[in-house]
């Protein structure tokens, strides 16, 4: 047709460079540090990541120990299912249980660590305007999805948790034998007296956020789908904001680390680890 | 202390084991057949972690479990899931009110940060997962949050959560009837710095039927 614009290699080139400069909402700021969002108190320099997630959508990025790492819910309904790996040898992850048990509490908030399988801090949770976040329910699956919404693929309109955790953890060399339990930010859970899963489901306000620090080299994998207790029937989820930047490495006065004598022992194993 | 008698099992048994206080154990169960667990002492924890056989990378979800049935504890009817949200096993009969799935396996580990490092070199849960599971070619990788059968986790109202004394006794048991071809793995737990094993470690006993 003699209207195509991309009949030929260097039309379709023109083609293909046209589309510089489009702007959507779920898309990375590259560089991280032309992000017009510098958050409030951080050297524009500093910046490290600045990524919008779709709902649906998923990210996976390396960061360096005393990065800080933020989570925005940009319009209040988003739900962020998360990996953590050690970078440097991702056979050591996020072990949830050990995340409650060794900190004696159900929940995460403010000064909570998340724990590896090695008995170290891999994060820890600096500050939290959420306050409504998930350790126990996990991701959603092809299966759960399909029963909900009639789909779960991620080639279709309802991709599941873990099957985008799947790919993220994949663009790391990772498979699906390493998808571990994970932690859900910005939909609550709380426990009954006997026992029952109830559900804070939001929507919540616009903008609220969590901010943690890295405590060693991680990966850190995050996929933003519906709760898997979500009983709404339309797939229902918001984007997310993560940005990065640089920061300082825990300091030996911290209160997070002086917390409690298990979050100092954490924190010493892992000052163990790079005494190298 | 006396031991309840112990119901019937259907179909004939093909297994039939004491494993030992402190040991790990691993069998293949096949679907249709029911793995019997005995507390024989009383209060003794027993993690458990399943993979489907034919595909191991689709393995026992404590998240998906949880999340599914809408509460955390383990009882007479849960069905047991997998990663994939798939039934892996279900629960026939137990004599206890609930097991428990979110407290986890012990490791030399978190035994560091739970008790001290004086606990570094005691033989823990981890350490017999690595070795059963690595008898199929499974590793650290391949662990995931755990069924603890016979352990008591409570979660109060203030989110504090804690293993606390046991609400096992001598003889009382557990049944699973698997849904799958699976790979059954045992820790039949050495801790001794808490609860869990009323301090001090004992056998119990697995049998397969059907």
């Amino acid at each position: 047709m003699s209207s195509s614009q991309t009949a030929d290699p260097k039309s379709a080139r023109a083609h293909a460079r046209a589309m510089e400069g489009t702007q959507v909402e779920a898309m990375p700021t590259v560089p991280a540090t032309a992000t017009r969002a510098v958050p409030s108190g951080v050297d524009m320099q500093s910046m490290l990541w600045e990524e919008t997630i779709a709902g649906g959508g998923y990210a996976a990025k390396e960061l360096r120990r005393g990065a800080r790492l933020r989570l925005v819910d940009v319009h209040g309904d988003a739900c962020v299912s998360m990996l953590v790996f050690n970078a440097e040898r991702p056979v050591e992850r996020l072990n949830m249980a050990d995340t409650v048990k060794v900190q004696w509490n159900a929940y995460v908030g403010v000064g909570s660590l998340l724990l590896s399988d090695m008995g170290r801090a891999l994060l820890s949770v600096l500050e939290d305007t959420a306050l409504t976040h998930d350790t126990f329910c996990g991701a959603s699956n092809a299966a759960s999805n399909a029963r909900r919404y009639g789909s779960g693929d991620n080639w279709g309109p309802h991709p599941n948790a873990r099957d985008r955790l799947a790919l993220g953890a994949a663009k790391f060399g990772l498979a699906r034998r390493d998808i571990h339990p994970c932690m859900n930010w910005f939909k609550e859970v709380r426990i009954a007296s006997d026992g029952s899963t109830v559900l804070g489901k939001g929507p919540f306000a616009p903008g609220r956020s969590v901010t943690l620090r890295t405590e060693m080299d991680v990966i850190v994998v995050l996929a933003n789908c519906p709760h898997p207790l979500d009983p709404r029937e339309q797939y229902a989820v918001t984007p997310v904001r993560a940005c990065a930047w640089r920061g300082e490495i825990t300091a030996a006065d911290d209160s997070i680390r002086n917390a409690s004598p298990e979050a100092l022992r954490a924190f010493q194993n892992v000052e163990e680890y790079f005494r190298r | 202390m006396r031991e309840q008698p112990l119901p019937p099992l259907q179909g004939p048994i093909v297994h039939d084991e004491v494993i030992a206080a402190r040991a790990p154990w691993h069998h293949v169960v096949r679907r249709g057949q029911t793995l019997r667990i005995v507390d024989l002492e009383g209060n003794q924890a027993v993690d458990f972690l399943m993979y489907r056989l034919e595909d191991e990378a689709e393995r026992y979800s404590a998240q998906d479990t949880i999340a599914t049935q809408g509460n955390i504890f383990l009882r007479t009817g849960t069905v047991l899931l997998s990663n994939e949200g798939r039934p892996m096993a279900r629960i026939t009969a137990t004599a206890l009110p609930h097991h428990d799935t979110i407290g986890g396996a012990c490791s030399c580990e978190s035994n560091t940060l739970r008790y001290g490092f004086h606990t570094k070199a005691q033989h823990a849960c981890v350490e017999n997962f690595l070795q059963a599971a690595g008898a199929y070619g499974l590793g650290k990788r391949d662990l995931v949050s755990n069924i603890n059968w016979f352990m008591n986790v409570p979660v109060e109202p203030d989110g504090a959560l804690g293993i606390v004394d046991g609400i096992s006794a001598p003889g009382l048991f557990v049944d699973l009837r698997a849904e799958m071809d699976l790979i059954a793995v045992i820790s039949n737990c050495p801790q001794i710095n808490n609860p869990c094993n009323g301090f001090d470690p004992t056998p119990v006993r697995a049998i397969i039927a059907g």
